[in-house]
């Protein structure tokens, strides 16, 4: 017999499995099961629709993809998305790796406070922007003339787009060129200057090298920010059609599921594009910079400092106008005739329109969001990094993970009409719920909340689980007693994240919504609609508001929190 | 007796064979060292007996309790790694009595066993701080205590010292060693330092590519290195090219060696084969003129290591084989050596091993 021949090798000894791990791989199916359930469904189910075979057609369901794709006015659609972004994105790139050179390589005074408030756009809806620059531009703005006479025929359309998208991305490009440039090996300096090199080669060979993955990270995001970004070109854009306008007008104005679904699918591919050149890039950078690296100090140069300063205060100027503007025009008490503050639009366009139950709203779901997104995804994280066993899972968990950075909100939104609107699907009930919304939400920021985790949990001693079962001490008492108290700082931030996000986020929840759970901030667009550009300027104030006293509060949590749990991090010896 | 038996345990990462066949039994009390170059399957030995990788095959036996498949929280051992791994958030006397609050034992004798062991290991009073506020060797001395803290049967120490100062870590494994002895309980430590293996180990168990290449106590390792590989790593040692020429003796260059009968020295006549030869292993006083190891030399450059010095020596006849020869500082005086001189000394046949030459 041949067989008899074969080596016969035994399959790989298992370990039993005791009780506590059995709960940490039932506990991270679920983390699994509530990924496919709100992200992998809703997105596959987009696919299938996107090749339907139309009703009573002939054509076969990849024909009439083609023919989608092929039409005249999906086209001007996509070259104008494509222009409009790559416009952006070459204005705003530039102009915030200046900033944030000014930021980290200056010695200008009040960097803090000038970061700050170059962050303040965050708190709000990114369409905030967009009624600002009608205030400032628009028919009856305040600048109007300033505009026209720059050779505009007026603000309505791309020129407005553009530039409401430039505020709105300029603090996310902001974030990722200030860490960056952050990094800086102080050691590269020393040894081009022992060399003599001059400023500018030292500009071009070290530092720009050295930024060149933040660079390339901060053009995707910002590409991607604006392509799939609904607010602001509904706001402002006019007649101007974009793709994500597209969908939501095929969507919910024309019923027209299979043709939003191939946009939908149009706006991924940027997304998937970034979001893999983006891993790419990750991937080196974390190996450019060595652990012996000496951190770079900037010294005192006088004129450079001066320019900086003045070149930071000209684009927080900028920012400042914008947001001002829209809280001074919440206050006017008749645009343009009448500018006396008054809360006019408060009560009368927020309060007697019975807009505060979505304020209400709007609260409850970034409470609900920041509570289980923070548990979900804290927990999520531990067990993925902090448990053994279940090998094949992890790197699906890994991806799953990742993913919805990769998704953009409108997408996910109509994944989520497709998936749970159907009446098949048993989970049908949710629809338009609060629950949902919470989910939607959830899935939509789930990516940042647990790549700050992992970090946080990466950076706590690999053996603690070790010891624990050692010790017989199972290690849900471990993450009690130790993980847990360590990761609460950090917890706080995501929380914080997930609060704001919810506040202000439009492009997945507004599809989601039914009148007892209308969001404020889809409120907004829905008053601009109407022509109330008044009481959407105070609605966006108004969750503006909550967002900066939320994080407020949050800081002064954050404060408590390390007084009272974290007193081992720097005691006296 | 036997307390700790592993039988032909194998663990393979994909194609990677990270240990192969390993054999090997520990009595009850003895302090075992795995000490090997780093990747050469140590820690991943001491891993597979903790239970935190699991051999791919293999038995493991302790006390006559089969453990081969059974997860870490149902073995019975402490642990102390590199890293320490005390739990910044908690106490002192919380991290010590880690494991103890779980057996529900009563709080007075939970702070009465702390307070011991806080003793035992020579930090008593110190159970209201926090690890941070402790320097590296006292924090080293918790982990221990903490290890110890529920009696286990074994003690598992993964390179516990070598995120340690020098003078640190001599006084540290000295304790260790003391600890372990007034205890009895059985103890394996992972190590890549050799000198700390030598002081503290009843056995040392030497591996390299993921099998072990010989098992001995401190002073057969040094002595009688089983292998090229133990010879070189364990250490210092002159390696010679010679030929076998038959009833125990050796061609070197021009000169005849003879070692020392018995062993597996004998090859046969023409056999290429490797003499290892400590740099200690030679008489430097009281020359015979008929013996036959007997060598003069010029000192081509010398090494200072404090209270001894390394003489790298041209030996007269045995041209591109330079020896390294130890010479006391009282040595070096009284027998003028210094670089350019010419030194007389005689090999010592009974220290001379031989391995055949074709696996160098």
């Amino acid at each position: 017999m041949n067989a008899a021949v074969v080596a016969v090798r035994p399959p790989p000894l298992k370990q039993r499995v005791p009780l506590p791990d059995r709960i940490a791989h039932a506990g991270l199916l679920a983390v699994v099961l509530l990924l496919v359930v709100g992200l992998l469904a809703p997105l596959a189910v987009i696919l299938s629709k996107a090749f339907d075979a139309p009703e009573g057609a002939a054509a076969t369901g990849i024909g009439a993809f083609a023919a989608y794709l092929a039409s005249p006015s999906l086209l001007q659609s996509l070259w104008h998305s494509v222009w409009v972004s790559l416009a952006v994105t070459a204005i705003v790139v530039p102009l915030a790796f200046a900033f944030a050179y000014a930021l980290t390589r200056s010695c200008m005074p009040f960097k803090g406070l000038l970061r700050t408030v170059m962050l303040l756009p965050l708190l709000a809806p990114s369409l905030l922007s967009a009624i600002s620059i009608i205030y400032w531009f628009g028919n009856q703005g305040l600048a109007k003339e300033f505009w026209t006479g720059l050779g505009f025929s007026g603000i309505y359309g791309a020129p407005g787009i553009v530039l409401a998208e430039c505020f709105a991305t300029f603090p996310h490009v902001l974030m990722i060129l200030v860490t960056a440039l952050a990094l800086a090996d102080a050691r590269l300096y020393e040894a081009a200057q022992a060399l003599g090199t001059g400023t500018l080669r030292k500009f071009l060979t070290i530092t720009l090298p050295g930024a060149r993955y933040g660079l390339i990270s901060a053009a995707l995001v910002c590409f991607t920010l604006v392509i799939t970004d609904f607010g602001i070109p509904k706001v402002v854009g006019g007649n101007f059609n974009v793709l994500a306008t597209d969908v939501f007008k095929l969507v919910i104005g024309q019923q027209d599921f299979q043709r939003g679904a191939v946009v939908a699918l149009l706006l991924l591919l940027p997304a998937v594009v970034t979001f893999g050149i983006d891993w790419l890039v990750q991937r080196r950078q974390t190996a450019t910079l060595t652990a012996r690296a000496v951190a770079l100090v900037p010294r005192p140069s006088r004129g450079f400092d001066a320019a900086m300063t003045l070149y930071c205060l000209c684009i927080v100027g900028l920012v400042l106008a914008m947001f001002g503007m829209a809280v001074f025009a919440s206050f006017a008490k008749l645009w343009p005739y009448n500018l006396t503050p008054s809360f006019n639009h408060y009560v009368s366009g927020l309060v007697d329109a019975e807009l505060g139950d979505a304020m209400l709203n709007s609260l409850k779901l970034a409470a609900c969001t920041a509570v289980f997104g923070t548990v979900v995804v804290f927990v999520g994280a531990y067990l993925l990094e902090k448990t053994r066993g279940f090998d094949a899972l992890r790197p699906v968990v890994r991806l799953l993970a990742m993913l919805p950075m990769a998704v953009p909100g409108l997408v996910l939104g109509l994944g989520y009409i497709f998936f749970f609107n159907a009446p098949a699907n048993p989970l049908n009930g949710l629809y338009q719920t609060l629950p949902l919304l919470v989910l939607c939400t959830v899935v939509h920021f789930y990516t940042t909340g647990h790549l700050t985790v992992v970090t946080a949990l990466k950076s706590i001693d690999a053996e603690f689980e070790a010891v624990s079962a050692s010790l017989k001490v199972p290690f849900y008492k471990t993450f009690w007693r130790v993980t847990l108290p360590i990761c609460l700082p950090v917890l706080l931030d995501v929380s914080r994240y997930f609060f704001i996000n919810a506040m202000t986020t439009i492009s997945a929840v507004v599809f989601l919504y039914s009148p007892d759970t209308k969001l404020a901030s889809v409120a907004i667009l829905n008053l601009d609609e109407a022509g109330d550009t008044g009481p959407a300027a105070a609605m966006a104030v108004l969750i503006a508001g909550t967002s900066g006293v939320v994080t407020l509060l949050y800081l002064a949590a954050g404060r408590l929190v390390e007084r009272r749990t974290q007193a081992w991090r720097a005691p006296a010896r | 007796m036997t307390y700790l038996q592993l039988q032909g345990i194998h663990k393979s990462f994909g194609a990677f064979t990270a240990l192969d066949n390993i054999d090997l039994s520990i009595e009850r009390g003895e302090f075992v060292c795995f000490l090997g170059p780093s990747g050469c399957g140590k820690t991943t030995l001491l891993r597979i007996v903790a239970g935190l990788e699991t051999q791919t095959s293999g038995r493991i036996v302790q006390a006559g309790r089969d453990i081969s498949v059974l997860p870490p929280a149902q073995r019975d051992y402490g642990i102390m790694f590199q890293s320490y791994a005390l739990f910044p958030n908690l106490t002192v006397a919380q991290n010590v009595g880690y494991g103890l609050v779980n057996r529900r034992e009563g709080k007075t004798q939970i702070t009465t066993r702390v307070d011991e062991l806080l003793a035992l290991v020579g930090l008593p009073g110190s159970g209201g701080k926090y690890p941070a506020q402790m320097s590296g060797g006292q924090q080293q001395r918790i982990a221990l205590a903490r290890a110890l803290a529920t009696s286990p049967g074994l003690l598992l120490l993964d390179e516990p010292l070598s995120a340690l100062d020098a003078t640190v870590r001599v006084h540290l494994r000295n304790e260790i060693r003391a600890l372990q002895r007034q205890l009895g309980v059985t103890t394996i430590m992972v190590t890549h330092d050799q000198e700390e293996a030598l002081s503290v180990a009843d056995r040392i168990v030497v591996m390299n590519h993921g099998v072990i290449e010989q098992v001995g106590t401190p002073m057969q390792v040094y002595r009688e290195p089983a292998s090229h590989f133990v010879a070189n790593f364990v250490g210092k040692v002159n390696r010679l090219k010679a030929v076998a020429e038959g009833g125990h003796w050796f061609r070197c260059g021009d000169k005849r060696l003879q070692c020392a009968a018995g062993g597996d020295s004998d090859f046969r006549p023409g056999r290429e084969v490797s003499l290892y030869l400590r740099p200690e292993d030679r008489v430097v006083g009281q020359l015979h003129d008929d013996d036959p190891m007997r060598c003069a030399g010029t000192v081509r450059h010398i090494e200072f290591l404090g209270g001894n010095c390394l003489a790298e020596v041209d030996v007269d006849g045995m041209p591109g084989q330079p020896l390294q020869l130890q010479y006391s500082l009282n040595q070096m005086d009284e027998f003028g050596v210094h670089e350019g001189a010419a030194v007389q000394f005689s090999l010592r046949a009974d220290r001379l091993r031989v391995f055949p030459a074709a696996a160098a």
